[in-house]
């Protein structure tokens, strides 16, 4: 009698457990570093990403499927990479998010296109954040490659457009990382400004190891002896904070003009030493989107502290790109998807967001920011703040901030 | 002539900071043998011990109680970890600290997660102590500086003006006639082994805030303390002091000069810096195996 009864309450049990089998799963391997000198940088986008995918699913997921993200590891490393990506394959996961390292970005790419061209009915779609290689997007575009940021001819166009009218600017120091990116940014700098501002002089072209230097007192001593009073940096994650450490510490006097001032680690770096000196160019400007978005804003700080700046919109908007390309291709095979993601608009927080159908880079609107204190019209403070924020100063609309490509995209 | 100075001073500076790393390793490694991979970790244990206690009782006292609670931590790790490892020779050693080294990273993720922590400069340290042509220098190096001094000073007091110091250079080279003698030479490794732990979190109590508190800062110092050691000498305080300084300095000026080699025309002198260290530490391991200062072979 007590078997028989135990026997029906498990048998009940597994009738009871059977509909959650109904939620099947799109997974998005997420190929970042989540831990080392970089790792904080990952988390955030990690971070950024399970955020906007919970949103998602609190909404009834896509196509009657539940998201999931599946964090990995990569450790800053393209060979790690490169083995994380075979192993999301072979666990069947069709979609990987990365951002950190256009080195690892490049790898990926390459991977991913030989993958897909020898296994075409495994297909899997690269959904880039926020690595800003151009050629990403011109001469090494992908069909399978979508990229969220801006790459560094958007950026750099913008920065010096607005540099352009900067008088005070005579001579520009560039202190980069050294490897892809780095590379990328000194070499469109330099074309830039030879072409905007032909007085400006480039009194220093530096590039330094990559996530390795713990002390940029030397480099900022080559700055200061260089007269240089702007300096523009496409350094991110430690390098960045640590580089603005050394400014303040050693007061160097110069303006900089970086990629990624606002991302964590660096506005409590900065501090006071940073106020109305360090500007960001970027598709993120916290205190200038509309009501819509701020309501994602508000959300994202209540759940993670009112200081938490959600500045990694380029991954929260592949999401959403990704869930209304397979609701209007009504599948979820990375083939179709693809298709569907080209030429695919979005109301954004700041307006219309476009993908390129072209070369697969969006195309949304920009904004050159000033680091300066909180408060009055500057409700939303800076990452890791409470009195600091950032000032929107120029505006690029989308349609300006689009740079032509050379990208002679082959298609399946 | 302000680039030079500068880079002089900043030079210094790193190299005053190396050795506060690096004296720890002096200790364990010179005196005793043990090649402790897992240095820089308690390097790391150091900084992120002195922000949970500066953040609720003082930075001063986190000076104090960090160091000692790593310390006693690396005795009790001595006591019950190395010792056996020692019975089997060096590469259970070696192997035992090199896995250590990954079991303290992940201790930390897990406690403090792998976003850096805020742990930031004492407000009275904080800001420029004097200026050099348009460079402020911080006060809070000045402090580094200091406390790098002392430490050195300290050290070579202890190991050549007290009893302890000379039975522990004794036990070095003789370590049965010392146990013959009636000196408990386990007892003394283990203090040894604490105290080199108790320097390196005390340079992190320091450095942490000074640079980055995260879970990668001990894989970023990791192998450059290694170098100071070899270079500077197995057994000997002031050649991992000399080396510390000449690698800081090198470094530095390195950092300075943006000579492009002939023949690699892409590479600046600038670029190679951090390598330089390494480089300079295989060509003493060729033509001077005992290093600067060495009293006897790596």
């Amino acid at each position: 009698m007590a078997t028989r009864k135990i026997l029906g309450a498990a048998l009940a049990a597994f009738a009871f457990a059977a509909p959650a089998c109904a939620w099947a799963q799109v997974r998005i391997a997420y190929i970042d570093p989540l831990s080392g000198a970089m790792g904080a940088t990952g988390e955030h986008g990690l971070r950024e990403l399970e955020f906007a995918i919970e949103a998602i699913n609190a909404k009834g997921g896509v196509l009657g499927q539940k998201m999931a993200v599946v964090p990995m590891d990569n450790k800053l490393s393209s060979q790690e990479s490169l083995n994380l990506l075979k192993s999301a394959i072979d666990q069947g996961i069709r979609y990987v998010s990365q951002g950190n390292g256009s080195a690892v970005a490049g790898a990926l790419i390459d991977a991913i296109n030989k993958h897909n061209e020898r296994n075409p009915d495994q297909a899997v779609v690269y959904l880039n954040y926020a690595a800003v290689d151009p050629d990403f997007t011109n001469d090494k575009c992908s069909f399978w490659h979508f990229r969220f940021d801006a790459n560094t001819d958007m950026k750099m166009a913008a920065l010096t457009d607005y540099l352009k009218d900067q008088k005070k600017v005579s001579k520009v120091y560039l202190l980069n990382q050294d490897y892809s990116h780095g590379h990328q940014v000194s070499k469109v700098a330099k074309a830039m400004l030879a072409e905007k501002r032909p007085d400006v002089k480039v009194v220093g072209d530096e590039l330094h190891p990559l996530a390795r230097v713990k002390d940029f007192a030397p480099y900022i001593a080559k700055i200061q002896a260089s007269g240089a009073d702007t300096v523009i940096t496409g350094n991110w994650g430690t390098d960045l904070s640590l580089l603005v450490k050394a400014a303040k510490d050693a007061n160097l006097k110069a303006d900089f003009y970086t990629y990624y001032g606002g991302t964590v680690g660096v506005p409590p770096a900065m501090g006071d030493a940073g106020i109305d000196r360090v500007k960001v160019v970027s598709y993120w400007s916290s205190n200038s989107m509309n009501a819509a978005g701020q309501v994602v804003q508000d959300a994202y700080r209540k759940k993670y502290g009112a200081d938490q700046d959600p500045y990694s919109q380029s991954i929260r908007i592949s999401a959403e790109f990704l869930v209304r390309a397979m609701e209007k291709a009504k599948t979820t095979n990375p083939v179709a998807v693809a298709k569907a993601m080209e030429g695919m608009k979005v109301d954004g927080p700041f307006g219309e967001i476009t993908m390129r159908a072209e070369d697969h880079q969006l195309i949304q609107p920009m904004f050159i920011a000033t680091f300066v204190k909180a408060g009055g019209p500057l409700k939303y403070s800076a990452d890791g703040t409470k009195e600091y924020a950032f000032r929107a100063d120029a505006r690029v609309e989308a349609a300006a901030a689009a740079r032509p490509t050379t990208c002679k995209m082959k298609r399946p | 002539m302000e680039l030079f100075l500068t880079s002089l001073l900043n030079g210094v500076t790193y190299g005053l900071l190396l050795f506060m790393l690096s004296s720890g390793l002096t200790l364990i490694f010179s005196m005793m043998g043990v090649l402790n991979f897992a240095h820089a970790s308690f390097y790391m244990l150091g900084a992120y011990f002195g922000y949970v206690i500066s953040t609720h009782v003082g930075f001063v006292p986190a000076l104090l109680i960090a160091p000692l609670v790593v310390g006693a931590i690396g005795a009790l790790i001595e006591r019950y970890g190395v010792r056996r490892a020692h019975a089997s020779g060096h590469v259970a050693e070696l192997l035992f600290t090199f896995g250590l080294a990954f079991l303290i990273e992940e201790v930390v993720h897990l406690v403090w997660g792998k976003s850096p922590v805020p742990y930031k400069v004492p407000a009275a340290l904080d800001g420029p102590l004097f200026t050099v042509f348009a460079a402020t220098f911080p006060t809070y190096k000045a402090f580094m500086m200091a406390v790098s001094v002392g430490m050195l000073i300290a050290l070579y007091a202890v190991l050549t003006r007290t009893r302890v110091g000379l039975v522990i250079q004794a036990a070095l080279s003789r370590p049965d006639m010392v146990e013959a003698l009636g000196h408990d030479v386990p007892k003394l490794f283990m203090l040894v082994f604490g105290g080199g732990v108790a320097l390196a979190a005390l340079a992190g109590v320091i450095g942490g805030n000074a640079f980055v508190t995260e879970p990668g800062m001990a894989a970023a110092v990791g192998t450059i303390v290694f170098v100071v050691v070899v270079v500077g000498g197995l057994g000997s305080l002031m050649g991992a002091f000399v080396a510390s300084l000449a690698i800081g300095i090198l470094q530095t000026f390195a950092i300075a000069i943006d000579w492009k080699v002939p023949g690699f025309e892409r590479l600046t002198v600038s670029q190679t810096a951090p390598v330089l260290p390494y480089l300079i530490m295989v060509l003493i391991l060729i033509a001077r195996p005992r290093g600067l200062m060495g009293t006897r072979e790596t």
